[in-house]
């Protein structure tokens, strides 16, 4: 295995959930009715990064959630065995609400295309936005980011990995690129 | 976690690790189970058949709105209506289900080690829904998943298990679980609804119910079953429920926090008192209610298996 490079270091990290944060910010009219959901697993730490941002910069507080899409994969019947499923927290009715949907990357877009599948179910919100700190290409279904923190171009073999302290054992937040495991 | 059976069948033989994954996995479709939109599609299309040879209500409509609620296509079958009424036999009815391209069969059957023959004969995945006086091994899953809900660990718990210990499927898969968790269980029953040997299993027997109840964090009371000839082995009824039964009276001998279970039907007024059964410390519709997410964890996790 190629040794895992950083791509991402944390000081660049922080800067892109800033600028993002702004963005959203801009974005973003009524703050009763927006949301903003973390994808389990590193998306919910993402969206908290986002969320105490937004906290820090505008004093007015988004609201969040965390959705699990482990049972609307479309890999299910493909992978070995049942993975753990954890449960959503979406704690709000959905009918209405901006819901802004956070993952750490996109890549294919089939997690993504999940996650609306599962939002979906909890009602009809007015608007789904999808922020992601890295888009790395390869899409193989027609759905994009409406905050991106950077474009990484990327060959399909290699590992992108965004790390957050919390579950991954490095002192801060970064971003890192491996060689698939031949 | 690591699962190279086919089947659900028995408790006798998971491990700590596999009763800990099938109890995460409930505690996460617990969620589910509180939407508005009660569905999920992770089994969609796939066939669950239930296969009931003997009276049920919370089994069978239990496991038929976890198939529903995971996506699945369900379909009910029961003894009056089957063709074993025309003298088919269990292997060929079984074998004729798997044929129309099932899933999984779960199957309640009076005969202990009919489920496993029936799972050792077919491909598709069968589970067990109570073999006879054998093992229950998804009441027993929520059985625990409520004691630790409510508990918040199982380890160390004191559960008094109080019935006919000899024709309970529940108590047998219980004990053999229970034991898996270290967790120390006290029986109390009459001589003649305690196997010969019970001791083996590294249980407590109690004299009498003040002592049953007395450390108690839990006490699961059986039904008397009265289709399985339990008659014969009291008295009556009404002597039953004086020494055995779970009354107020005897309540006041028991920790103030203890939860009290029953896996139904209850008799009311025979093994248990009405006033107990709808006590605080009655914990039975939480039973039903988890029933119904650890049928999802087990469906869902043995369709996945390769």
């Amino acid at each position: 295995m190629e040794k895992e490079k950083i791509l991402i270091n944390s000081a660049e990290m922080h800067a892109i959930i800033e600028r993002m944060t702004f963005q959203i910010i801009e974005k973003v009219t009524d703050y009763d009715n927006t949301y903003i959901v973390g994808i389990r697993r590193r998306g919910e730490y993402i969206a908290n990064r986002i969320t105490d941002s937004i906290c820090r910069h505008n004093k007015r507080p988004l609201k969040s959630g965390i959705l699990d899409i482990t049972l609307y994969r479309d890999d299910l019947s493909e992978i070995a065995n049942m993975p753990e499923v954890k449960s959503s927290d979406i704690g709000f009715d959905v009918n209405g609400k901006t819901i802004i949907l956070v993952d750490d990357v996109l890549f294919t877009g089939r997690t993504i295309r999940s996650a609306i599948d599962a939002l979906l179910d909890y009602g009809r919100p007015a608007k789904i936005l999808l922020a992601v700190i890295v888009d790395r290409g390869h899409k193989e279904l027609p759905i994009h980011a409406d905050f991106t923190g950077k474009h990484i171009p990327t060959r399909k073999s290699e590992v992108i990995h965004v790390k957050v302290k919390e579950i991954d054992n490095v002192d801060d937040d970064c971003v890192t690129i491996s060689d698939r495991e031949a | 976690m690591i699962y190279n059976k086919k089947d659900f069948i028995s408790t006798q033989d998971l491990t700590k690790e596999q009763i800990d994954y099938i109890l995460n996995q409930a505690m996460s479709f617990r969620e589910i189970n509180q939407r508005e939109v009660k569905k999920v599609p992770v089994l969609k299309g796939r066939t669950i058949v239930n296969l009931f040879f003997e009276a049920s209500t919370r089994t069978r409509t239990s496991f038929e709105i976890a198939g529903k609620r995971l996506g699945a296509d369900v379909i009910n079958i029961s003894t009056s209506t089957s063709s074993t009424q025309k003298g088919e036999t269990l292997m060929d009815t079984v074998k004729n289900i798997e044929a129309m391209a099932s899933d999984i069969v779960v199957i309640r059957h009076s005969y202990s080690g009919s489920v496993k023959f029936v799972a050792d004969n077919v491909e598709a995945h069968i589970v067990n829904a109570g073999d006879g006086l054998n093992e229950h091994p998804t009441q027993c899953m929520l059985d625990l998943l409520t004691i630790k809900l409510q508990k918040g660990r199982l380890e160390g718990l004191n559960v008094t298990i109080i019935g006919d210990i000899t024709h309970s499927r529940v108590a047998r898969s219980n004990i053999w679980a229970m034991k898996t968790y270290g967790m120390n269980v006290t029986l109390f029953a009459p001589p003649t609804m305690l196997p010969v040997g019970i001791e083996a299993f590294g249980v407590n027997i109690a004299k009498n119910i003040e002592e049953a109840v007395a450390n108690a964090d839990v006490i699961i009371m059986l039904r008397i079953q009265r289709e399985r000839m339990a008659k014969l082995l009291i008295p009556s009824e009404r002597e039953y429920s004086k020494l055995f039964g779970l009354t107020p009276a005897v309540m006041q001998k028991a920790k103030s926090d203890v939860m009290v279970m029953h896996p139904g039907p209850i008799n009311r007024g025979v093994e248990l008192s009405s006033v107990v059964a709808d006590s605080a410390n009655s914990a039975i519709l939480d039973q039903v209610e988890n029933g119904v997410a650890v049928r999802m964890a087990v469906l869902s996790f043995l369709a996945m298996l390769k």
